[in-house]
């Protein structure tokens, strides 16, 4: 089995755009991304919360007191465009403050008078003006009817019945978690990446190249020699894995987490564990991989076929998303699912049980030597080798 | 030795083997002739172990190889049809991964190796990758990779399919060699010149069955022609697959 394991890995090794898509941009382009999108988004955020607000206000001269004192506040006020729905449609502006011509009329009478902010929601660079612009008037709101409580003799707290105090128990870990919540996909597709072209091309690659013949004459029992291309592609995936988790935690101390208000918990310490957690995985991936692309006969046929399988790892993220439960103990049972789950929970800094990590192994390993000896007995149907069925 | 008796394979409805049987010695060439598609490389692949027959019995030094698969393929060097280089691999780095295949330690392979290339005049490609290989340097590693092991018996699918008239000489001075060594050589080809060249015996292939089997007089002889083309045609009952 070893000659064959040696020989694969060599073959690969010297495929230059096997080593540049496999080990280096397939493992290192999520990471980048991922801490670019972030970087860029958080930046943004900080911006737009800092920078001046500045505001059109539309029939200002019809409340001067308001808009004073929204200049109070620091806010620009600008003067209204011709079209100003138009304006806000084209993005020329972000939100707009309408002042209606009856303002006056309802604020002398006591009544509710109507202002009208003019925004884009689906736009969703808006929100943060929205929001300031909301909390102004609400302020200015507030400020004004508790004046015209006091001045009635009453205290404006009988109009307060409630005061209401949401405590956030969220720690910089758990909101880190959430930005984090993609990695278990991240993770999974990598060992799916790593795995995809060595299971080609040890399989379907050597029937096209008409090489599986010739090699199955060789005294060995067939299924050390799949054992071999296994192996092979099993530490392939692994590497990849190996490079991957590396580049992202090191990545990760390049985001700006203190302005975030988060801790991002994927050190080497919780790397280590999740490599060791997917490690199964890495062979439940070659053997499913390699099972397949053994049944077509040449290496383009093999592609199609597992980009079909390509989605299995998205499928415990897409669960995970849709279903936002906690973790319950059947879930550490199931390949995939689990070591998706354990992986949030570590980089929410959650305590993991021993327990977990076990029986995810194990389960996962379990499914992963049953499908390795599937894969191992492929060999003998003669319509594989010779690619007539 | 081989010896194989009614030797019979079907895919599906296609009978590919009917009945063959054929004995090929020691120190002989022996040549299985046949147009294409009459079975040879089937019955080859039965031999080799690749293909189990549907019935009849075959021996390989008296092993049979459905029981003892492994010990059959140590026995014997097969050059198929398909060579199967490995393209980013150098031709010594092809030949080394069948030795080590074999179970057999660096030395032996190197000085083997260091041998063949000499017989066949492998130097001056043996490490240079096997990508963009002419036919006949494939072919040399082909029979490299298949005799690493020293086998007592050797196999061969149509060996000079696509080499020049130099290749194919020196092929054949190769064989005799191994012939000469005391080997048992069986090689399938549907070139007559070949077999008339350098075959000790005749095995006439077709539709799956043995339709003649003998030196080339005998052939001869019993057909009543003149030439042993002549021979063929009369013996298969047709010229069909001459020409491809």
């Amino acid at each position: 089995m070893m000659p064959v394991f040696k020989k694969e890995l060599l073959e690969n090794l010297r495929d230059r755009r096997v080593v540049i898509n496999t080990l280096l941009l397939g493992p290192l382009a999520a990471p980048l991304i991922f801490v670019l999108i972030i970087a860029f988004t958080v930046q943004q955020a900080i911006d737009r919360a800092e920078a001046e607000l500045e505001l059109v206000v539309v029939g200002a001269e019809h409340a001067p007191n308001l808009v004073r004192w929204l200049e109070q506040q620091g806010v620009v006020v600008k003067d209204p465009p011709a079209d100003p729905e138009r304006a806000i449609r084209e993005e020329e502006e972000e939100v707009i403050l309408r002042i209606p011509a009856k303002f006056p009329e309802a604020w002398a009478a006591g009544r509710p008078a109507v202002v009208e902010v003019l925004t884009d929601r689906s736009r969703r660079y808006a929100g943060t003006s929205l929001n300031r612009v909301q909390s102004l008037l609400h302020g200015y709101s507030r400020q004004i009817g508790q004046l015209r409580l006091q001045l009635r003799g009453v205290t404006p707290e009988l109009s307060q019945a409630l005061r209401v105090q949401t405590l956030d128990l969220s720690t910089p870990e758990s909101r880190g978690g959430l930005i984090l919540a993609f990695l278990p996909y991240v993770v999974l597709i990598t060992v799916f990446i790593g795995a995809m072209h060595m299971a080609i091309d040890t399989t379907s690659g050597e029937r096209e190249r008409r090489s599986l013949e010739p090699l199955l004459i060789n005294p060995l029992p067939r299924w050390q020699i799949m054992g071999g291309k296994l192996l092979a592609t099993t530490t392939f995936a692994l590497a990849t894995l190996g490079i991957g988790l590396v580049a992202f935690t090191w990545a990760l101390k390049f985001l700006p987490t203190a302005q975030m208000d988060m801790a991002l918990n994927l050190d080497w310490r919780v790397a280590m564990i999740a490599f060791v957690l997917v490690l199964p995985v890495a062979l439940l991936a070659s053997a499913v991989l390699i099972i397949l692309a053994a049944f077509a006969k040449s290496f383009r046929e093999a592609q199609s076929y597992i980009g079909l399988v390509m989605f299995i790892p998205m499928i415990p993220s897409f669960w995970i998303l849709i279903n936002p439960s906690r973790l319950e103990t059947w879930m550490t049972w199931v390949p995939l699912l689990s070591q998706s789950i354990l992986i949030l929970e570590m980089v929410r800094g959650e305590t993991i049980e021993f327990a977990w990590l076990a029986t995810s192994f194990a389960s996962t390993g379990a499914l992963a030597l049953l499908m390795a000896a599937v894969a191992g007995s492929l060999y003998n149907r003669p319509g594989l080798i010779f690619g007539d069925g | 030795m081989i010896e194989a008796r009614n030797l019979r394979k079907c895919f599906g409805e296609v009978v590919a083997v009917d009945d063959v049987s054929f004995r090929a010695e020691d120190g002989q060439i022996t040549g299985l002739l046949g147009p294409n598609g009459a079975g040879k490389t089937t019955t080859l692949r039965m031999l080799y172990t690749l293909l189990q027959p549907d019935s009849g019995d075959m021996t390989v030094d008296g092993i049979d190889p459905r029981r003892e698969p492994l010990a059959v393929k140590r026995r014997l060097g097969v050059v198929p049809d398909s060579r199967g280089l490995y393209d980013r691999l150098t031709a010594r780095e092809n030949v080394r991964y069948y030795g080590e295949l074999h179970g057999l330690d660096r030395a032996t392979i190197a000085s083997r190796l260091e041998k063949l290339v000499g017989v066949l005049d492998m130097g001056e490609f043996i490490d240079r990758r096997t990508q963009g290989f002419s036919q006949g340097q494939r072919v040399k590693v082909a029979i490299a990779r298949a005799m690493i092991h020293d086998p007592r018996t050797v196999l061969l699918d149509e060996p000079s399919n696509g080499l020049d008239v130099m290749s194919t000489r020196a092929l054949r001075g190769y064989l005799q060699n191994l012939r000469s060594e005391g080997r048992c050589v069986v090689l399938s080809t549907h070139i007559m010149q070949e077999v008339a060249a350098l075959c000790d015996r005749i095995v006439i292939i077709a539709r799956g069955r043995i339709a003649a089997d003998g030196t080339a007089e005998q052939l001869i002889a019993r057909s009543g022609e003149h030439t042993l083309e002549d021979a063929f045609v009369k013996l298969i009952g047709s010229d069909e697959g001459l020409l491809a």
